[in-house]
């Protein structure tokens, strides 16, 4: 079955900058898809090719069948949220929502009913005659989404859409975005550099970087099973270890050497072979930590290390252990009142754990992602 | 601690030195004396002589059909050399602004001069119509600073986002551009208006039989010797440019405005 809306072989540079490079990409329809990764990585690029703003030096852009790489902006079925909001400040909330309809010369009365449908479900009603310099970030955020829901385009674009807004309100309006997505059931696509916006809204994300998709899949999987060390230190934290593969006693598992660690079980889920070069990266939160030696099976990695920090957070604890030549970050959640805990101190000796199947091995591997890690500077 | 009294001296010392001639002209406008020596009480009597002067119906006919005309030509032509030096970035617009920039400094005698040896030289007949040219050819550029300035701080992304509504480019034009630049347009015709209006040293060369304007007609006045009449005339055109200048500042200020809050 042909994908809804597809990228195919996209290339645009700037100069010497490549902004997408040989981009293929699928999307689904009813989707909400994110374009993920730091600014510079060519997510907005892609984003305004399929608007219609840039034109690809190579590949076509095909939606529901039709190739669109031609078609000027306002002929695309393709509606834009802009980072600014971009509303016009010489009309009110109620003629930007109209906007697109009255240049479709729609009739007045179909007009007034679709936004005042626009305002119900934007809750922007009591703020219709007002103009943009009157109404708050959020409320103008809203404002733009029914601006582009109204036209009931085939693709909504939302270019980092709250990225202006204050923390408390961006999250408010994650549920908001989420709650139109569900109620209008079209194709979103969504981008942000935040990888936390990216995670609790997409049904799939493409994590970018230098013009490439790096990874593309659902956000548990970018998360959980990341394919490069730059997709894992982008989302979220993470450990790296340098490692060679021992030997690979069972199907699905292999050991590996890792200086200073008897030797690590790993998932092997690529087929490694003895003598191979591995990259490993654990998660912060996949490690256990004990003052106790705990009893733990064969599936089981075991080290002894010493704190070297302890961050309170709050929900959970940030320790930092070092284990030979590595300092690993290692977050614990506090399953109980904290206090009654045994309280894990800074210069304490500890024991770290994890599952076999927590360590991911990483396909490509490059050395200044590790600058991406949240650890502190030693 | 105690500010110091300088600025508050220099400033009134400025002001004096403004507008005391023009305040004492005002006061003469309505001396009932036809010598500005005396004072003989109070009198709109030059007012009123000023309504039965068919000269002066006449050159204030000219200028304002002179004034309209710039403006109205200035107005559309300055707009699109302000797109044009703002959205496009050649070699070639460094030379474009300063064509436009230069009739601003240019000193008014060397234009008339020049207009005027060129207007002989083609044969155009002078008169209205050369005034009317003369005078677009620096309003033009008066326009283009203006609307180039309300360019420099447009968000353009408005432009991007009304074609993604599905707009094409004469309904941007019409509907997006044309309502957000219009404060900076009017600001630049009202200004290339009062230019117009009082320009008297290009207009002197470039005039022919019958074409008088009210600033060459004050000055033929003057040499015939009916200044409290041109003291009345005066003052009501002080009080017009007063008026046009007051309306331009607050179409700006208002945009401005619109825009921080």
């Amino acid at each position: 079955m042909a994908e809804f809306l597809e990228f195919n072989d996209v290339s645009k540079r700037y100069g010497p900058i490549r902004a997408a490079d040989h981009v293929s990409l699928s999307i689904r329809r009813g989707e909400f898809f994110s374009l993920l990764g730091p600014s510079g990585c060519g997510k907005t690029t892609l984003l305004r090719i399929l608007a219609g703003f840039e034109y690809p030096d190579t590949g076509r852009v095909l939606l529901d069948g039709t190739d669109i790489t031609d078609q000027p902006p306002n002929k695309r079925k393709v509606n834009t949220i802009f980072q600014n909001y971009a509303l016009f400040p010489h009309l009110t909330v109620r003629d930007n929502i109209a906007f697109g309809l009255r240049i479709a010369r729609r009739p007045a009365a179909e007009v007034r009913e679709e936004v005042d449908r626009m305002l119900a479900m934007t809750q922007m009603e009591e703020h219709a005659h007002k103009k943009p310099h009157q109404i708050s970030g959020g409320q103008k955020q809203r404002v733009a989404i029914a601006r582009a829901l109204i036209n009931k385009p085939e693709v909504l674009l939302l270019d980092e859409p709250l990225a202006a807004l204050d923390l408390k309100l961006r999250q408010r309006m994650l549920f908001e975005l989420d709650r139109i997505h569900d109620q209008v059931g079209i194709t979103f696509l969504y981008v942000t550099h935040d990888q936390g916006e990216a995670m609790s809204l997409s049904d799939r994300i493409a994590v970018m970087n230098n013009g490439r998709i790096e990874q593309l899949g659902t956000p548990a999987e970018i998360y959980e099973a990341p394919t490069s060390s730059f997709v894992a230190a982008f989302i979220g934290d993470t450990n790296f270890f340098d490692g060679t593969v021992s030997e690979t006693p069972e199907p699905e598992y292999c050991r590996l050497r890792i200086d200073g660690f008897p030797d690590v079980l790993c998932f092997n889920d690529k087929n490694k072979q003895a003598g191979d070069l591995v990259h490993l990266s654990v998660r912060p939160e996949k490690f256990r930590l004990s003052v106790v030696k705990p009893n733990v099976d064969g599936r089981h990695n075991l080290v002894p290390g010493r704190v070297e920090e302890v961050i309170y957070l709050g929900s959970q604890t940030k320790f930092l252990v070092r284990v030979q030549d590595y300092r690993l970050s290692i977050a614990q959640p506090h399953s109980r009142f904290l206090l009654d805990e045994q309280p894990i101190r800074w210069e304490d000796n500890v024991w770290v754990w994890w599952h076999a199947d927590d360590g991911y091995m990483l396909d490509r591997y490059s050395e200044k992602d590790e600058a991406l890690k949240e650890m502190p500077a030693e | 601690m105690k500010r110091s009294r300088i600025p508050l001296y220099t400033t009134i010392a400025v002001l004096v030195f403004f507008y005391l001639p023009i305040f004492v002209l005002i006061i003469h406008s309505f001396n009932a004396s036809r010598f500005s020596g005396s004072w003989e009480g109070f009198s709109l009597r030059w007012y009123i002589r000023l309504f039965t002067e068919r000269e002066i119906w006449y050159a204030l006919r000219n200028t304002l059909i002179v004034a309209f005309s710039t403006t109205v030509v200035s107005m559309v032509l300055g707009t699109i050399a302000a797109f044009a030096l703002h959205r496009f970035n050649t070699r070639l617009q460094r030379v474009h602004y300063t064509l436009i920039y230069t009739p601003l400094v240019v000193p008014d005698i060397l234009m008339g001069i020049s207009l005027l040896l060129f207007f002989v030289a083609i044969g155009v007949q002078l008169g209205l119509f050369t005034i009317f040219l003369a005078h677009t050819s620096f309003c033009v550029s008066y326009v283009a600073m203006v609307v180039l300035a309300r360019l420099q701080d447009f968000d353009f992304s408005v432009i991007e986002a009304a074609q993604d509504l599905g707009a094409n480019w004469w309904t941007i034009a019409w509907r997006v551009l044309l309502p957000l630049l219009a404060p900076g347009i009017a600001a630049g015709g009202l200004l290339a208006f009062t230019l117009s209006i009082d320009d008297f040293v290009i207009t002197f060369f470039v005039t022919g039989p019958g074409a008088t304007t009210l600033p060459i007609q004050i000055y033929s006045m003057i040499k015939h010797g009916s200044p409290p009449l041109i003291n009345a005339l005066s003052t009501i055109l002080l009080v017009v440019t007063f008026l046009i200048i007051w309306t331009v500042q607050h179409l700006t200020e208002d945009e401005r405005t619109h825009e921080n809050a």
